[in-house]
Parts: C-alpha cells; sequence; structure tokens
C-alpha cells in the first residue's frame, strides 16, 4: 500500500515513538500523566533524539520564563480606588 | 525592575517533574495564610499588601472572559469586595489565592459575554507545524537552540513584554490556564478548581497554549526558522 511504504524505512522506526508523537506528549509527561509504558517509550525517545530533548528544554524554559512574566505596576488610581474600597467596606461592616 | 518584593518568586529552579508544582505552590500559600490572618484582624494593610499581588492577575484573567478592560476592572473590585464580605465564612478549605481566583472567575462568567461551560477543546490540529516533520515523524526543522541564550540575547524586560504578548494572543480558555499555571503558580488542582475543568481538559489547554508560548520565543530568540 502506497500510504504504509511512505510511512517506513522500517529499520529507522523501531516500535518506538516518533518525534511529532513526543511534541504533543510533551506536557503528559511533565504532569505525570503518561502511564508508565508511555513514560518509558517517551524517555527511551529522547534518551536517542536530541531534537526533541532540545525541545523538551525549551518547554521546561517557556514554563520558568512564564513565571517570571510580571504585570505592569498598579496605577495611583487603582491604589486609590481600592483603598475607598476598603474604607466602604469598613464602614459598612 | 522587577519588583521582588510585591511578587516572590514562585518558582524555584524549574519544573524537573510533576511534584515541582507542589513545591512551586507552598511559599505562595503560605504568605497568603499570614495575610489571611491578618486581614481578619482587620488590617488594613494586608488589604493593600494582596491588592500589589493580586489586582493586576486578576484583572488580566477578568479580560478573558469580559468585552472590555473598564467592565474587568468592574468584575475585580466586585471580586475584593466580596472577598472581604465573605471572610468571616471562608473556611480555608482552599488557598486564599484559590479563593479569591475563583469568586472572579464566577463573577466575570457570569458578567461575561461567554457562556459558563463553552467547551474548553477549542483548536485541534498539532502543535508544532506538520511542515516541521518529514513522513516518518522525525524532525526535518528541528527547534533551534536558545534555551541558555535566551536571557543573554535579550533583556528580561523584553523577555518578559514578549510573553505577555504572546500570552494575551492565546485563545481565551488557554491564556486562563497558562496565566494560572505557569504565570502564578497555581497547581494543577488549584486551576481545574478555579475554573472548573476535568484536569484532562486542563493539560489539554496548558498543552497548547505552552507550545504557542515556546513558538513565540522560538520564533523571536531562535535565529529565524519558522
Amino acid at each position: 500500500m502506497s500510504f504504509l511504504s511512505g510511512l517506513l524505512p522500517a529499520r529507522f522506526r523501531p516500535r518506538g515513538l516518533v518525534c511529532q508523537e513526543v511534541v504533543e506528549m510533551v506536557t503528559d509527561y511533565l504532569e505525570g500523566a503518561l502511564s508508565p509504558a508511555d513514560r518509558r517509550r517517551f524517555e527511551i525517545h529522547l534518551a536517542d533524539c536530541p531534537h526533541c530533548t532540545e525541545y523538551l528544554a525549551q518547554i521546561r524554559e517557556t514554563i520558568r520564563l512564564a513565571g517570571g512574566v510580571t504585570p505592569e505596576d498598579l496605577t495611583p488610581q487603582m491604589r486609590t480606588d481600592l483603598a475607598d474600597l476598603y474604607h466602604r467596606w469598613r464602614v459598612e461592616g | 525592575m522587577t519588583d521582588v518584593t510585591a511578587r516572590p518568586a514562585l518558582l524555584p529552579s524549574g519544573y524537573d517533574d510533576a511534584s515541582a508544582d507542589v513545591g512551586g505552590t507552598l511559599p505562595a500559600m503560605d504568605a497568603d495564610a499570614v495575610l489571611l490572618r491578618r486581614l481578619r484582624d482587620g488590617d488594613g494593610q494586608a488589604f493593600a499588601e494582596l491588592v500589589e499581588r493580586y489586582h493586576l492577575s486578576m484583572l488580566g484573567l477578568a479580560l478573558s472572559f469580559v468585552p472590555s478592560r473598564a467592565v474587568a476592572e468592574e468584575v475585580v473590585q466586585d471580586t475584593w469586595l466580596a472577598m472581604l464580605r465573605g471572610l468571616d465564612r471562608f473556611e480555608e478549605r482552599s488557598s486564599l489565592r484559590t479563593w479569591l481566583f475563583t469568586i472572579l472567575v464566577n463573577r466575570a462568567r457570569t458578567t461575561g459575554v461567554r457562556e459558563a461551560r463553552t467547551v474548553p477543546v477549542a483548536d485541534a490540529g498539532p502543535v508544532v507545524d506538520a511542515s516541521r516533520f518529514g513522513p516518518s515523524g522525525a524532525w526535518t526543522v528541528p527547534p533551534e537552540h536558545w534555551v541558555e541564550e535566551a536571557e543573554d540575547r535579550v533583556d528580561a524586560v523584553k523577555l518578559s513584554e514578549l510573553l505577555r504578548v504572546g500570552l494575551d494572543s492565546l485563545p481565551a480558555r488557554q491564556r486562563e490556564v497558562v496565566l494560572l499555571r505557569d504565570v502564578e503558580s497555581l497547581s494543577s488542582a488549584e486551576v481545574c478548581e478555579v475554573l472548573s475543568i476535568s484536569e484532562g481538559n486542563q493539560r489539554v489547554l496548558l498543552h497548547r497554549g505552552r507550545s504557542k508560548l515556546r513558538q513565540v520565543l522560538e520564533t523571536e530568540l531562535g535565529g529565524g526558522a519558522r
């Protein structure tokens, strides 16, 4: 079948995962949501694939950098509004 | 100008495995527990500190549900008032910030145009463009290396800005999850509670959101592939 012959060179495809599958499993891997068998297949692939190892490192770095995102500063107006809100609540209570 | 006092660094050394998410969450919860006690003692300064820490985060999250900044600000103000009014009844089964974000999301949902129970798993398709893989599923255009260089090549302010824009460009459901998980460092259980979604949905949304953010960084820092 032409579809399969396009997919093969079987010797490059041991029963393991391919890169395209690995990138879809990265979050489940990091979240500890893979089955033990899938986790093993994932790690076996990584051990052999510098590109997917790089990809995983980039996802980790993305997470780390996202953790450093700081919102802009509060405006003086916001601080005033919220201080007013607090005082209104104190009075009402 | 990173304001360390207002937002303590919540992620210690990075997510090495699934358990890291629990470790990353604890310091903020402890700090919040102290603030809660002070709030209940009528300490106005504690309220001010809470506002410094969460007001803009809540505003960012609210914007994901409502059509305008003005409405979002209203929702966040309502949330603060609801928190103050609920202080006596709050049973601390969740952390203060989880409670706060939950009030916010509930209010934003009732205010917002979006239906509360829209199906979350919006866009389908692969998270990395299929054209980057050959027929066997192996990389043909692999990710370019940028990880260690990111902070050398681009200063922290620019990087933060880049991620901010990237976050804003995510579909709403993905943005909500990534904001709470990765920016605010809530645990997955907390995120599920705040947004009333299942663990599975949370992971799908997180996966898509993070993958897109990575692509944003690669495009900017990776020397131009794609």
